[in-house]
């Protein structure tokens, strides 16, 4: 593990931000990774600056436009009810990556919290990981359905079930990062100087399992994504209202034989998204990945 | 295994325990009296404190009853019997042709590692994994079976007709099913099989000339396979959700079809009964795919 090397001889800043400059220069120098991170750029734009980026309101109703082909003034063409594809796909992407973003950001941080527990506290090891391998052994999307079945249909249950699905990934892999860190002589010496157990976990061995976490992070992004659009495809995740890509490839489902690009577009703009995620992850671990290290 | 399947267990019961207010009242939905939620309160324990109603319901389980459907009325193990053989033709077909995909593939993109085989093999890999299932099905479905008719577009035949009738309605879910699910497999045959490649031995069979073919066939994709059973049951897990979502979009009856509509009714029996079972079959076959790596490598030792 190089990176507890570093940190254990603490490198002077200016090598640091030269190593880091070094590992930004690798990460992006990789084809993929850079048409990655281009794409999912074009998608985060598209979700930040939707309301200047589509030509129609994605909820207008033109009844006389009705399931149009694309064409000049709608791109995508436009829907049973007449509104703009292209407006809706756009406006679709806020929803879908606020999902995937929350989702993240909420099974991140409790998986942390239960994989260090159990990699730090041998007492706490086995409880904790048995309840992450029973919830492990539903597939993804039955767990989530059946956990939507219960709260609600809810944009906020949605989230809520995702991260419940999610978290024991996170956990594992912390876990097993973990239990290497903590046997590593600075984490001793922390010990020994009588540092709290909290100061230990959060500041000595957190940043050293930073990389696991971010790769397991953009494919978890990655697969909330895709969950979530096949939950609303399904009619148990977020209400039809709503503008997601899952939602509209759902309502589009009846008119597919007339009008393709109701399902084709939303499709699309999934695969972008989550193709571009797994770019990105995968060049990350590819990076950070300890038996590759060396080569850089 | 036996204390993982104790927890699913009790997940499973306080699964359905998470909603908010009566069991009863939700399950029965608005319009219900109060007598008859009083009524299935009673029938279903639910009057009784929860630990009684835990015991009660594990108690049953053992003897294999996993409770009534409220809305078929019938056993939930009779529901999902009835629906069990779509399900279990379309996951065997879709193993066969991911397999068929994603074992060639990965080990043509090792042979050939950072050629252009490769990159547009792993290519292939990314995008299978970023394609959702249901949306794959709804495009195929409607170039194949609606355009140009050569599958049946939706449904599965009556019971009463022959087996290979029933079957062709699972050509083009399984495709669908397969396709998206080589990825794991074309990656993981792919790197197991690099592992393999730069071992002596293969450096040893070079150097006594060993042709490369031989080489490739014989000495390290015989080695190179065996990590890729243990794949197989994650890959089991990601056929069933498939399988969920893919019945759905093609109006197969098989038991994913069965929860989304018990989903649908809030029929939680089903639901509950449905979540034993895939974790249930899940966490045996990832047991027998142990026991199996034990046969067939006997450097493995438990």
């Amino acid at each position: 593990m190089s990176a507890t090397d570093a940190a254990t001889q603490a490198p002077p800043a200016p090598t640091r931000r030269r190593a880091a400059s070094v590992i930004w220069r690798k990460l992006f120098g990789r084809r993929v990774v850079l048409v990655g991170a281009l794409m999912l750029a074009i998608v985060a734009v598209a979700a930040l600056f939707a309301p200047w980026l589509t030509p129609y309101d994605p909820t207008a109703l033109r009844i006389l436009d009705r399931l149009q082909s694309p064409r000049g003034a709608h791109w995508f063409g436009t829907d049973e009810l007449g509104r703009d594809v292209f407006s809706r796909v756009i406006f679709g992407a806020r929803y879908s990556l606020m999902i995937g973003a929350l989702v993240v950001a909420i099974s991140v941080t409790c998986g942390a919290l239960l994989g260090l527990a159990a990699g730090y506290f041998r007492k706490l090891d086995g409880p904790i990981m048995r309840v992450v391998d029973a919830l492990m052994s539903f597939p993804d999307i039955l767990l989530a359905i059946a956990l939507v079945a219960v709260l609600g249909a809810s944009m906020t249950n949605v989230i809520i079930a995702l991260s419940i699905v999610y978290t024991p990934r996170v956990a594992r892999v912390v876990r097993a990062s973990t239990l290497v860190v903590r046997e590593l002589l600075f984490i001793e010496a922390a010990q020994a100087l009588g540092v709290s157990t909290w100061r230990i976990l959060l500041l000595h061995i957190l940043p050293n399992i930073a990389s696991p976490i971010l790769v397991q992070a953009t494919f978890i992004f990655a697969y909330a994504v895709l969950a979530e659009a096949g939950l609303s495809f399904l009619g148990v995740g977020v209400p039809p209202a709503l503008p997601t890509w899952g939602t509209m490839i759902a309502s589009g489902q009846q008119f597919a034989h007339q009008a393709i690009w109701l399902v084709v577009f939303p499709g699309f703009a999934i695969i972008l998204s989550a193709l571009s995620l797994q770019m990105v992850g995968d060049g990350l671990r590819d990076l950070l990945d300890p038996k590759l290290r060396k080569t850089l | 295994m036996a204390i993982v399947m104790l927890i699913v267990a009790t997940l499973v019961f306080f699964i359905t325990r998470l909603a908010p207010g009566d069991p009863a009242a939700v399950m029965l939905g608005e319009q219900a009296t109060a007598a008859d939620i009083a009524t299935l309160r009673a029938s279903y324990g639910l009057d009784k404190p929860l630990p009684v109603q835990f015991a009660y319901w594990l108690g049953e389980l053992a003897r294999g009853n996993l409770g009534q459907s409220i809305f078929l009325q019938r056993p939930v193990t009779q529901a999902l019997a009835e629906r069990a053989e779509p399900t279990f033709f379309l996951t065997l077909f879709a193993l066969g042709i991911a397999m068929l995909i994603g074992v060639p593939l990965g080990i043509v993109a090792a042979v050939w590692r950072g050629r252009w085989v490769d990159q547009a093999f792993s290519g292939f890999a990314m995008l299978g994994a970023s394609v959702p299932s249901f949306w794959l099905g709804l495009i195929l479905m409607q170039i194949f079976a609606v355009g140009l008719g050569w599958f049946p577009v939706a449904g599965y035949g009556d019971p009463g007709v022959p087996l290979a009738d029933r079957l062709r309605h699972l050509v083009l879910p399984a495709i669908v099913l397969g396709v998206v699910n080589s990825a794991l497999i074309l990656r993981f045959t792919r790197a197991s099989m690099l592992d393999v490649l730069g071992e002596d031995h293969i450096r040893t069979a070079r150097a006594k000339g060993v042709t490369e073919r031989r080489v490739v066939l014989h000495h390290a994709l015989r080695n190179a396979l065996i990590p890729v059973v243990t794949v197989l049951g994650l890959t089991f897990a990601l056929l069933i959700g498939g399988a969920i979502v893919t019945e759905t979009v093609f109006g197969l009856p098989g038991i994913g079809n069965l929860v989304v509509s018990a989903v649908l009714r809030r029929d939680y029996p089903v639901i509950q009964g449905a979540l034993l079972v895939i974790a249930g079959l899940y966490v045996l076959i990832n047991l027998l795919i142990d026991l199996l790596y034990l046969a067939i490598d006997p450097r493995v030792k438990y």
